[in-house]
This record gives structure tokens, sequence and C-alpha cells, in this order.
């Protein structure tokens, strides 16, 4: 049973680490908006006019 | 005529690294399309670092350098882009942050860590008891548990103690002092038994009871949070800023915290008045229909009061500023809604009210559990060690979840019928209600005023009346410019002060506005009114022909008949009261079949009525948006107002609803009444498992086991049960929805 005292703290730290990440991206304000994030995604407007995934379909059919 | 000079200072803020921050409520966002659309563009402008849409509370957050650019060009180019944009006045907003709710959930995060682990540790305890664990590993692993939880009851309790803290101070009782002692019971027990290394120690019930009892409190929060911003987007986005005359005579636009008594502010023609004052200069006619519920115009000149929500009609008027002097209408309408709100506050919530029951027959269950035990000849250690465990299996754990996880789910279906609710447990009084009490002007009918349809126009002349009505911004011409939809101003059309416009269209002189000014013989006029009487009247003459009569009044909301005929069918029981004169209340009252109302109140009748049928063990919702209706609205055991409303009134109401139609005020007492049947059938679930746990516990067979599957099990079973109702009511408030 000795293995339980090395076990046991990375269990804890392994968790602790998950409640750091958690406390960190709260604080980073991740948690304010719930519904704009997950449409920021399909956003493609950032990209270069070459580099859209269907401009480039375009070009590989023509 | 270009708009004032705006004061920017007042709304921006520094941030930490020199950059200007405001932030701004929006209207007119729906999808995230919008989101990208304002984002990309004010990034495009020069000198904004950062612009940021939320897109939960329609709010925008934008930096920029001070020394590049300033406010005008953002709120521009929101303008351009076709949304109304207005910043927050800093000194309204009390933080930008959300703070209590990010204390909540960081005490919900440590908690469920700590719940975790601990479980991970008990679990293998409870397995090896039925098998072969030795006493020092037991110990062992008790004492870990007693590292985790001694610091996480520490931290993550801080939210029940500080509450059951103020309670007692105050002598009241609350859902709180059962919890916190339970809590510290449970984890003091704990520590003794693993002190003693007894077999049974409870720090996983300890933390799992703080861990579901938060994650009940958040989502109190989340609702709470949720309607708070939307009413402060409501309000600022009412821009109440006002144009202060300054000085050297130029004006500023500022935010209205920024006025004082004694300042000076002009008010243009068709301008809403902001503040209460006094006259200073010029003469003008006001629609008072949102202060006095009154359609008529009044005329006002120098020296008389006039009211903020008001709106001026025809004149430019300067107004000095004046706090609520005694004997006026605003000061007897602050003096009863304080009264009132006193009065509002004496509600006690229904989980507050369960708690009071609750908590005596709980710790007199504990309490006898403890005696019986001794006298039956136990030794007082393990007696006191069952008594407590009867303490923490009855630690209200699902009776904390289930009110909060109930108007969540409410809220959410509030908000799809377009209701924003201003309290959390304007649900439970809604649900009670059995009488309803509304306002007519503004309420019944639309808070603008607009064109009658059996005007009898063609429809070229229709378009000339509406081209003409757009050289005049005298409120009733106004109207009629929208009803027409007109776009392009009559070239060469003078307007008459006070009297009407006119112009001249292919050599034929037209004319619009008094009757008296096209012509119109008073007997005339007196056949127009009695039919129509809760219409005013615009005349418009073409050349030398007889003059037509153009109805222009507030009329009914859409769908108001309907919405009035189905609570009368729910067996609701309907009043009219109004500030109007008799003759256009008595006309309401008859197009929606109402037989009980009273017309030419003052607030404080108003206030009497209410107070009358609250006497009569009636329960009364108050339906009103004016000035007039604010101390009613606080009087009554519920009220809602629509989204129109002057400010007093939409802080005094209990909800707001959005739009035109009145069919909201119907799907908000349908919900509420499933909501709170959910919540009792929660209530009902919370008591039956403690009539079951109960006598366990008092028997002494409660293991830390037995508590752990007890506890979760009920909390799950009741948010659940909450969940439902998201079904059920779902399906029930179709038919009632307008296509």
């Amino acid at each position: 049973m000795e293995v339980l005292i090395y076990l046991i703290p990375v269990a804890l730290v392994l968790g602790g680490a998950g409640l750091v990440a958690f406390l960190w991206s709260l604080r980073s304000g991740q948690y304010d908006d719930m519904e704009g994030p997950k449409w920021r995604i399909l956003d493609d407007g950032d990209l270069q006019e070459n580099s859209k995934p269907v401009e480039a379909a375009k070009r590989k059919v023509s | 005529m270009s708009a004032p000079e705006r004061d920017w200072a007042a709304f921006v803020t520094d941030t930490d690294n020199g950059k200007a921050h405001m932030d701004l409520a929006v209207d007119g966002i729906t999808c995230a399309a919008c989101m990208y659309e304002i984002e990309r563009g004010l990034q495009k402008l020069e000198g904004v670092e950062n612009a940021r849409v939320n897109l939960s509370s329609h709010r925008l957050s934008v930096d920029w350098d001070q020394e590049k650019t300033n406010p005008s060009p953002i709120v521009d180019l929101l303008q351009t882009l076709g949304y109304k944009a207005y910043p927050f006045d800093p000194a309204q907003v009390k933080s930008r942050g959300d703070a209590a709710g990010k204390e909540i959930l960081r005490a919900l995060a440590v908690s469920g860590f700590a719940a975790m682990n601990i479980m991970l540790l008990s679990i293998s305890v409870w397995s090896g008891n039925a098998s072969d664990i030795d006493n020092e590993t037991r110990a062992f692993f008790h004492w870990i548990s007693a590292l985790i939880a001694l610091p996480t009851v520490a931290y993550s309790g801080r939210i029940f103690f500080r509450s059951a803290y103020m309670a007692i101070k105050t002598k009241r009782l609350n859902m709180d002092v059962p919890i916190t002692i339970g809590v510290l019971l449970a984890t003091g027990l704990s520590l003794w038994q693993t002190i003693q290394e007894a077999k049974h120690a409870y720090f996983d019930s300890a933390v799992m009871l703080l861990f579901f009892l938060l994650v009940g409190r958040y989502f109190d929060h989340l609702m709470r949070r949720k309607t708070r911003a939307f009413a402060e987007n409501l309000a600022t986005l009412k821009a109440e800023s006002a144009a202060k005359i300054q000085e050297d005579g130029t004006t500023l636009d500022v935010p209205l915290s920024k006025l004082t008594v004694g300042d000076r502010v002009l008010v243009r023609a068709g301008e809403r008045i902001s503040v209460d004052g006094r006259i200073a200069a010029g003469t003008s006619e006001v629609d008072q229909s949102l202060v006095t519920g009154e359609t008529l115009l009044q005329s006002v000149a120098e020296g008389d009061l006039v009211y903020a929500g008001t709106m001026n009609a025809d004149g430019v008027l300067e107004i000095e500023v004046t706090a609520a002097a005694k004997g006026t209408l605003l000061d007897e309408v602050n003096r009863l809604l304080e009264t009132a709100m006193e009065g509002r506050s004496r509600y006690v919530h229904i989980a507050d009210r369960a708690s009071q029951l609750y908590a005596p027959v709980v710790h007199a269950a504990a309490l006898l559990t403890l005696v019986g035990w001794i006298m039956l000849g136990m030794e007082w250690q393990p007696a006191l060690v069952i008594a407590i465990s009867v303490l923490i299996i009855t630690c209200p754990c699902a009776l904390g979840l289930a009110i909060p996880a109930v108007q969540v789910v409410a809220s959410g279906l509030f908000f799809n019928e377009r209701v924003l609710l201003n309290a959390g447990d304007a649900i439970e009084r809604l649900a009670s209600v059995d009488t309803i009490v509304f306002d007519k002007t503004g309420t019944l009918t639309l808070p603008e005023a607009s064109l009658s349809k059996d005007h009898g126009l063609s429809l070229e002349q229709l378009d000339l009346a509406g081209r003409l009505a757009l050289s005049s911004s005298h409120p009733l011409s106004q109207a009629i410019a929208r009803a027409t939809g007109a776009q392009h101003v009559l070239p060469e059309a003078k307007e008459a002060a006070g009297k009407g416009v006119e112009a001249t269209v292919d050599g034929m002189q037209i004319k619009l506005g008094s009757p008296a000014f096209c012509g119109v013989s008073d007997k005339q006029l007196a056949q127009a009114k009695d039919q129509q009487p809760d219409a005013s009247f615009v005349a418009f003459r073409l050349g030398e022909a007889e003059a037509h009569l153009l109805p222009v009044g507030q009329f009914m909301r859409e769908g108001a008949a309907e919405t009035v005929q189905k609570l009368k069918d729910a067996g609701f029981s309907i009043e009219i009261l109004s500030g109007d004169h008799a003759g256009a209340v008595k006309h309401a009252a008859d197009i929606l079949g109402v037989d009980c109302w009273k017309a030419g109140l003052k607030p404080q009748d108003k206030i009497n009525r209410i107070e009358e049928l609250k006497a009569q063990g009636k329960k009364v919702l108050m339906v009103g948006d004016g000035l007039n209706d604010a101390p009613s609205l606080a009087a009554a055991n519920v009220s809602i107002s629509p989204v129109s409303a002057v400010h007093v009134s939409q802080a005094a109401a209990d909800a707001v609803f959005l739009g035109d139609s009145l069919a909201p005020v119907m799907s908000a007492l349908t919900i509420s009444q499933k909501a709170r049947r959910v919540m009792n059938q929660n209530l009902a679930l919370s008591v039956i498992y403690n009539l079951i746990a109960v006598p366990f516990a008092v028997l002494g067979f409660v293991t830390p086991l037995v508590a752990a599957l007890a506890m979760s099990g009920s909390s799950i079973i009741v948010t659940l049960n909450a969940v439902r109702l998201r079904m059920i009511a779902g399906t029930a408030t179709q038919p009632d929805q307008e296509a």
C-alpha cells in the first residue's frame, strides 16, 4: 500500500491543476459572454481573401 | 438643426494602460452577424484599439487611443450601420465586472474540486470498511480528507455563514441558518471522529452539500444578473440626457446625473422633456399622457411646472431644473412611492417561508433524537453522533435548489415571450394573481399617437398629407407622417406656429393643422368627436374643398381585446383605472368589454382602489406605464410595465414587456402559474425525501454512504423536475403567441 504515498498527491495535484485552470479562465473573463464565442469560430472575416476555403476550392476546380 | 455637442468625458473611463474606455448599450443586435459587423467596422476606425460585443448582454466595450480619435466617430459609425447605441453613465452602472457572480463561481469551483477528491478517498474507505481496511490506512485517508475539507468549508462556506450571521443579527431565520449549522456540525463531528480514529467521517457530505447549494445560489444569481443587465440597457437606451445651457449660451448634452438644481436645459419641439422643472422661457403645448394619463395636449407658458417623461409639442422651451417641490405631482408620486415600497419589502419569499417552518422542526427532531437515545441508556457520544447525522441528512440541500432551478428555467421562458423580470420573486407573486388592474393610456393603448384607419382619404391625398406633415414637429403631425410613411418634404411648406402647415402644390393651396386653421365648423368637429371620443382631430384641406378631419389618437394595442378576453376567460377579474377623462376611458372599456372602470384618478386614488382590493383578499396585478402609475405599481402585489414606460415606473415594476402587443401579459401569467406548480412539486419532493430519510437517521442507520446517496439523489431529482417546466410550459404557451 506504500504506493498510496505517491498516488494520492498525484491525484490531488492533477485535480488542483484543473481548479487553477478554471480560476484562471474565470479571471480572464471567459465567462462574461456565454453566447458570442460559439459564433466567433464561424467568422472567417479575418482571413486573407485567397486563403478562404471556398475560394481555394473554386481555384482547384478551375 | 444640428445635434448638440455631447459631453463625452462623463461616459469615458481610463483603462490601466492609458487608453480610453467606454461601455455602450446597443439596440438592434439580433444575431452573430451583427456582432461581426460592428466589431469589424469599429476596428477599421483609426485609433480604435479594441472593440468587443457581448452577445449575451447586448453591450459593446470599446478601447481607443485618446490622441488619435474620440467617441463621436464611434457612435456615428454605429448609427450608419443601423444600431442605436448609447454609452453607460459610469455613475449609474455600479461595477463593470460581475463581482458577486465571480465570487460564487470561485467558491463553486473550490467546493467541486474538494468534493471530487474527498469522494475519491471516501469511496475507498467505504469499500475498505466492507472488506479489510486497516485502522492506520483509514485514519490516513480521513486526515487527508480533513486537510482538504477544512479550508474548503472555510472558503466556500463564507457566502452562507455571512448571510446566516446577518439574519441572526436582525433576529430573522432564513435558509442559510440551518445550512450553516448543518455544515459546521458535520465538519466538527468529522474532525472529532478523525481524531478518535472512528469508523465514520462526514467530510464528503459537508463539502458536497456546499457544492449543491452553491449551484442553486449560482442559478439564482444568473437569473438576477440577466434581468438586471437588460433593465440597465433599457434605461441607458432611453438616452437619459439633457441639453444643458452653459454660461456662454452654447448647449452641451450631459447625462442626467451631472445636472444639478438650478441648471437650465433646452428642449426643442418634438423632444421628450427629461427633467422636472419650471419653464424659464418659451411657450408650447405638452403631451402629458405618460405622466397623468390625460391624452389631450396642455398648453404651458413661462413659470409653469413640467415633468420628466412629458413630450414637448411645438415650441422651444428653456427649463430650469427644480427638485421636487412640495405639493407638486412629482412630490406626491415620490412620497407615495416610498410608502408603497416599504409595504412591498414585507413580502416573504416562498423559500424563506419554507425554511421558517423547516428549521425549528428539524432542530427539534435532532434534539429529541439525542435526548431519546440517552434516555434509552446510550452513551452521550454515540447519541450525539446520531443526532448530528439527523441534521446532516435533513440539511436543506434539495430545498436550496428547489426554487432557484425553477426560477432560472422560468426566466428563460419569460425571455422568449419578451417579458423581462426585474425581481426574481415576481414569478411566485404573479402566480397567485386573481385581479388585474390596467392603466389605460400607454398601457392598453399604444404609447404614441397614430392615425386611425378610417380617415376617408384616397391614397394620393394621404401621401400629400403625410408629406405636408413632415414639415411640422407637432406630435399629431408626426403621427400622420409616420402612418403614411412619407419620406420627402414638400418644398416651400410654411409652418404657422401653433396652427398648422400650408403649401402650394400644382397651383392648389393645401393646409394641414388645427380644425380652426382649415375652417372646420364647431358643429362638424363636435359631431366627429361624438363618433370617436378617444381621438384628437387634425384637419386637412385641399384647395377650396371641404376639409377632412383626420382622427389621430392613442389607439388600442395590438391584440388588446383578445388578451383581455382571454384573461377574462381564464377567470381573472379586470379593472381599468385611468387618469384620463371619462369619455375616453368609457370608450376603451366598451371596446374591451370591461365593466369596471374609473376615470380621472389621481395617483392616490389609484392606490386607494388597489388597497381596497387587497383588503378584500384579492391578489392584484397592476399593469401601467405612467409616472402617475408608479406608486400603484409598487403598491400592488405584483406589477408589469410596457417598455415605453417612464423610468420611475419601470423601476417600480416587477417585470417589463417588450413590443406593441399586450399578449405578453397573458403569457407571463400562464408561465408563472406553471412555474409555481413545479416549485410546489419540488418543495413536496424535498419534504417526502425528509419523511423517508429522517426515521432512518433517528434510528442511527445513516452512514456517510447513505447520506451522500440521499443528498445527491434528491438534488438531481428536483433539478430534473425544474427542467421539465421547459417542456410543459413550452407546449402550452404556443397557442397564445401572435404569429
